[in-house]
C-alpha cells in the first residue's frame, strides 16, 4: 500500500518535471557527461540562460497554436 | 476492417468494441431525432467519445500501419540528431502532453460557441466527423513526414516537395494568416474585457506576476518551473479574487476601459512584450497559461461529466438554411466548417505538428497517439465549449452575440429584437443575467469568450452551487484572456521572424535576428498590422466578430488546405498513391468549403455575406447622402466601405494564394505519376533504432516483454 502510494507520487512528480521541462538541465548534463566526455557541463543558470536564449533567436521554437 | 493484429479478435475485444459502438450510436441517434425536447449533454458526450473510440483504435491504425508504413526499427530524429536540448527522444506520454498543450488554445474554445447560432448538432457533427477524418489524419500525416525529414517545418516541406513557387505562396499566406489570427483573437480579448473592472484588473496583474515568475526564473532559482509556476497559480487566483474588490471599489473606474482605449492597450502590450527578453515575460506566461489552460479543460470536463447539463439550444435552428444569423452571416454550408476550425480541422496544427514535436518523438510508431490522439483530445474540448454554449438560455446567447447595430443597447430593444427571430427572454432576465455574473452588461458581448464564461459559470455553479457564479464567470474570462495575451506576443515574435528572414533579402542586416533596429522596426511592423485588424474590428459598424470571424476561419482552413496538400503530395511521391484519398478527400472538402466560403464572401449579392456587394450598397448610400443602419451617421458608412473593401481584397488574396499552391501540388503529383524519375524526396536516410519504447500509451504485453529483454541486453553503465 504505501509502496503503492509512494510509485504513485514519484510518478506525478517525474510527469510534472517532465511536463515543465525543469527536468531539461539534468537531461543536458546527463546528455554531455555520456556522449561528450570532455566537455564542460555547464551550470544550471548558464543553461537555462542558453534555453531562452535559442528560444530568443528563433521563435517558432516552443511556438502554441491559437 | 482488417488490422495488423495476426491474430484474430478475441471474444472480449469484440464484445468490447460492439458496446462502445453500440454507445456512440445511440447518443447520436438521441442528438439527431430529438425536435423540439431538451436533450441532455450526456448523449454528445456519449457520440463524441464513442466515435473518438472506434476512429483512434481502426482509423487511425489503418492509416499508421497501412498508408504510412510506419517503422518501430527506424530511429527518430530525436534519436539520431539527440543534442539534449530540442533534439532528444521523450516519454510518449509526456509529449503528448506537450503537443496538446501546444494545440489546444482558445481556438477550439471560441469557433464552436459562435458555430452554436445554427444549433448544436452541425456544430457537434462536423467537430467529431471532422477531427476523424480530416483534422486528426492531418495532424498525424504531417508529423509522421516531418519525422521523416529531421523535423522539417511545413514551408520548407512544401519548398522543397512542392517548388519554391508553391512555397514562397503558403510562407505568404501563412504570414497574412498570422496577422489576422492576432487581430481576431486580440478583438475577443476586448469584447471580452471591455466595460469589466473585475476582468481587466485580473488580467492586468498577470503582468507583474508574469515579471516576478521571469525573475524568479533567472535569478533566484533558475530552472525551477514547477514550483514558481504554482506561486504563480496561486498569485493568480488571488488576482481574481481580488478583482471583485476592486470592481467595489472607488478603483473600479480606473480599470472599467472603453473598447478603443483597450486597443490601445494591447498593441502597446504586443509590442513591448515581443521586444523584451523572452525570459521576462513570454516564457513565465507561457507556464502560467498552460497550467491554467490544462487546469481548465480537466475542470471542465469533470464538470460536465458531474452536472451532466441539458441542452437548451435548438438542435438546428431556421439560422443554419436562411443564413440571416446574427453571429456570422451566411448558411450552414459552408461557414460552419470555417467558423469551427480548431476542434475539427486546423491548419495551424500542423505548424506545431512540423515544428517541435518531431524533434522529439521516441518513436516513429507514436505518431498515432501523439498526433491523432491529441488532436482527439482537443476535439473534445470543442466539444464541451459547444455543450457550454448551448446549455445557456438562447435568448441570452443571442443577445450576448448579436452585434449592437442589431440589438441597440438596451435590454428593452434587445429583448424584443432576440424575441423577433423566436427566442423569448425578458429585459429582467437579461438584467439579471448580468447581474449574477456581476458586469454591467451581457449585450452584445461578441467573440465567444464571454459566452462560453456564461456557460461555464452555469455548468460550474450547479456543481459548486450559485453563489461562486460570478466568479467562475470571470474565472473563464481570465484563462482565455491570458493566453491569448501570450498568443500576442509568441505570434508576434513569429510573424516578425517571418519579416525579418523576408527582408533579410533586400537589407542584409534584417536577417540577423538580434540586430536590435530591426527588431523593432519589424515588431512595429506585425503589431501596426494586427493593431489595424483589431482597431477596425472595434470600430466595425456591422460587428468586428461578424466581419472578421469568417475571414479568420478562411485563413485558417486554407492553412489546413495548404498542410493538406503537401500531405498528398508526399504520399503520392513516396509510392503511396493508391492511399492518397486519405489526405486527398479531406483537402477535396477543405478545399471546396474554404472556396466557397471566400467565393461568397467576395462575390455574394447578399451585402451581409458578400463583402463587395457590402461595399457598393453603402458606396451608393454616400453617393445618394443616405444613411444605411446599423450605420448611424456618414463617418460610419465611409468606414464600412473601407472595411468591406479590405476584408474582400484580403479574402480574393488568401483564396488566390491557396488555389497556387493546390494548384502547384498537382503539377508536382501528376508529373509523378507519368514520369516518376523526375521527382525527388528529401526523406532523410535510414538508420536503426536502438531505443525500445511502446507505440500506444498503454504497452502491449508484446512490447513489456521487448521492454525487459532490452533492459536484460544492455550493459549496465
Amino acid at each position: 500500500m504505501r509502496s503503492a502510494l509512494n510509485r504513485a507520487v514519484r510518478g506525478v512528480r517525474w510527469y510534472v518535471r517532465e511536463l515543465t521541462d525543469e527536468s531539461a538541465y539534468d537531461r543536458y548534463a546527463a546528455y554531455l557527461r555520456e556522449n561528450r566526455p570532455g566537455a564542460e557541463v555547464p551550470s544550471r543558470r548558464e543553461f537555462e540562460r542558453m534555453r531562452t536564449d535559442r528560444q530568443e533567436a528563433d521563435p517558432r521554437q516552443g511556438f502554441r497554436c491559437c | 476492417m482488417r488490422t495488423d493484429s495476426p491474430l484474430k479478435a478475441s471474444p472480449r475485444t469484440i464484445v468490447i468494441w460492439t458496446l462502445v459502438a453500440l454507445v456512440s450510436a445511440a447518443g447520436w441517434s438521441v442528438l439527431a431525432l430529438s425536435r423540439g425536447e431538451e436533450v441532455s449533454a450526456a448523449w454528445m458526450v456519449a457520440a463524441a467519445l464513442g466515435s473518438y473510440a472506434i476512429a483512434y483504435r481502426f482509423y487511425a491504425k489503418f492509416i499508421a500501419h497501412k498508408v504510412l508504413k510506419v517503422d518501430g526499427t527506424r530511429a527518430t530524429p530525436a534519436e539520431r540528431l539527440n543534442n539534449g536540448i530540442d533534439f532528444h527522444p521523450t516519454d510518449r506520454r509526456v509529449l503528448l502532453g506537450h503537443h496538446f498543450a501546444a494545440i489546444a488554445g482558445a481556438g477550439p474554445l471560441v469557433g464552436p460557441v459562435l458555430a452554436a447560432q445554427m444549433g448544436y448538432l452541425p456544430g457537434t457533427i462536423w467537430i467529431i466527423v471532422g477531427v476523424i477524418f480530416a483534422g486528426a489524419v492531418q495532424d498525424m500525416v504531417v508529423l509522421f513526414f516531418s519525422t521523416r525529414r529531421d523535423g522539417r517545418s511545413l514551408g520548407q516541406m512544401a519548398r522543397e516537395e512542392i517548388g519554391p513557387f508553391g512555397g514562397a505562396a503558403a510562407l505568404l499566406a501563412a504570414f497574412a494568416i498570422m496577422i489576422v489570427l492576432l487581430g481576431v483573437l486580440a478583438l475577443v480579448v476586448v469584447n471580452a474585457l471591455a466595460q469589466s473592472p473585475w476582468g481587466t484588473f485580473s488580467i492586468a496583474m498577470t503582468v507583474p506576476i508574469a515579471l516576478l515568475m521571469g525573475f524568479y526564473l533567472r535569478v533566484l532559482r533558475p530552472g525551477r518551473v514547477a514550483e514558481v509556476s504554482l506561486i504563480g497559480v496561486a498569485l493568480l487566483l488571488f488576482a481574481l479574487i481580488a478583482g471583485r474588490w476592486v470592481a467595489e471599489s472607488s478603483w473600479a473606474g480606473t480599470f472599467t476601459l472603453a473598447p478603443s482605449t483597450l486597443v490601445v492597450w494591447l498593441v502597446a502590450y504586443g509590442f513591448i512584450a515581443s521586444i523584451l527578453p523572452v525570459w521576462m515575460l513570454l516564457a513565465p506566461r507561457d507556464y502560467l497559461s498552460t497550467f491554467m489552460k490544462i487546469g481548465t479543460i480537466v475542470l471542465l470536463a469533470l464538470g460536465v461529466v458531474i452536472a451532466l447539463p441539458t441542452l437548451r439550444m435548438d438542435g438546428v435552428t431556421d439560422f443554419a438554411s436562411q443564413g440571416d444569423g446574427p453571429v456570422f452571416a451566411g448558411s450552414l454550408f459552408p461557414f460552419v466548417f470555417i467558423t469551427i476550425a480548431c476542434g475539427a480541422l486546423s491548419g495551424f496544427h500542423s505548424l506545431i505538428s512540423s515544428g517541435t514535436t518531431p524533434k522529439m518523438i521516441q518513436k516513429e510508431t507514436q505518431v498515432r497517439v501523439i498526433g491523432y490522439g491529441s488532436m482527439l483530445m482537443e476535439s473534445s474540448v470543442a466539444v464541451m465549449a459547444l455543450i457550454a454554449a448551448s446549455v445557456i438560455d438562447p435568448g441570452l446567447y443571442f443577445a450576448m452575440n448579436a452585434p449592437a447595430g442589431v440589438i441597440g443597447d438596451t435590454v428593452q430593444n434587445a429583448s424584443q429584437v432576440v424575441g423577433g427571430w423566436g427566442y423569448r427572454i425578458s429585459p429582467e432576465d437579461l438584467a439579471a443575467a448580468a447581474k449574477n455574473v456581476e458586469e454591467s452588461s451581457l449585450l452584445s458581448r461578441t467573440g465567444g469568450a464571454p459566452t462560453l464564461a456564461v456557460g461555464v459559470s452555469e455548468i460550474f455553479s450547479q456543481v459548486t452551487g450559485g453563489g461562486l457564479r460570478a466568479f467562475w464567470y470571470h474565472f473563464a474570462i481570465m484563462f482565455e484572456a491570458l493566453f491569448i495575451l501570450t498568443a500576442l506576443d509568441a505570434g508576434t515574435r513569429v510573424g516578425r521572424f517571418m519579416l525579418q528572414d523576408t527582408l533579410g533579402n533586400l537589407y542584409k542586416p534584417f536577417r540577423d535576428v538580434s540586430w536590435k533596429p530591426g527588431l523593432v522596426i519589424t515588431s512595429g511592423i506585425v503589431c501596426g498590422l494586427w493593431g489595424y485588424f483589431l482597431w477596425v474590428g472595434v470600430h466595425e459598424p456591422l460587428g468586428g466578430i461578424n466581419q472578421l470571424f469568417p475571414v479568420f476561419g478562411i485563413s485558417n482552413q486554407l492553412l489546413a488546405a495548404v498542410a493538406l496538400a503537401v500531405c498528398t503530395t508526399l504520399l503520392v511521391k513516396s509510392g503511396r498513391l493508391r492511399w492518397a484519398w486519405v489526405t486527398g478527400i479531406p483537402l477535396l472538402w477543405d478545399a471546396t468549403v474554404t472556396l466557397t466560403a471566400s467565393w461568397q464572401k467576395v462575390f455574394s449579392s447578399d451585402p451581409r455575406v458578400g463583402f463587395f456587394e457590402q461595399r457598393s450598397v453603402y458606396q451608393d448610400g454616400i453617393d445618394r447622402g443616405e444613411v444605411i443602419a446599423p450605420a448611424k451617421n456618414m463617418d460610419d458608412m465611409h468606414t464600412i466601405v473601407t472595411n468591406s473593401t479590405v476584408d474582400g481584397v484580403l479574402t480574393a488574396v488568401l483564396a488566390l494564394l491557396i488555389v497556387i499552391v493546390i494548384a502547384d501540388a498537382t503539377r508536382v503529383c501528376v508529373r509523378h505519376v507519368r514520369r516518376p524519375a523526375l521527382s525527388s524526396l528529401s526523406e532523410a536516410p535510414y538508420v536503426e533504432s536502438r531505443i525500445v519504447a511502446p507505440a500506444g500509451l498503454i504497452p502491449t504485453g508484446q512490447e513489456k516483454k521487448e521492454a525487459r529483454d532490452a533492459v536484460g541486453a544492455e550493459p549496465r553503465g
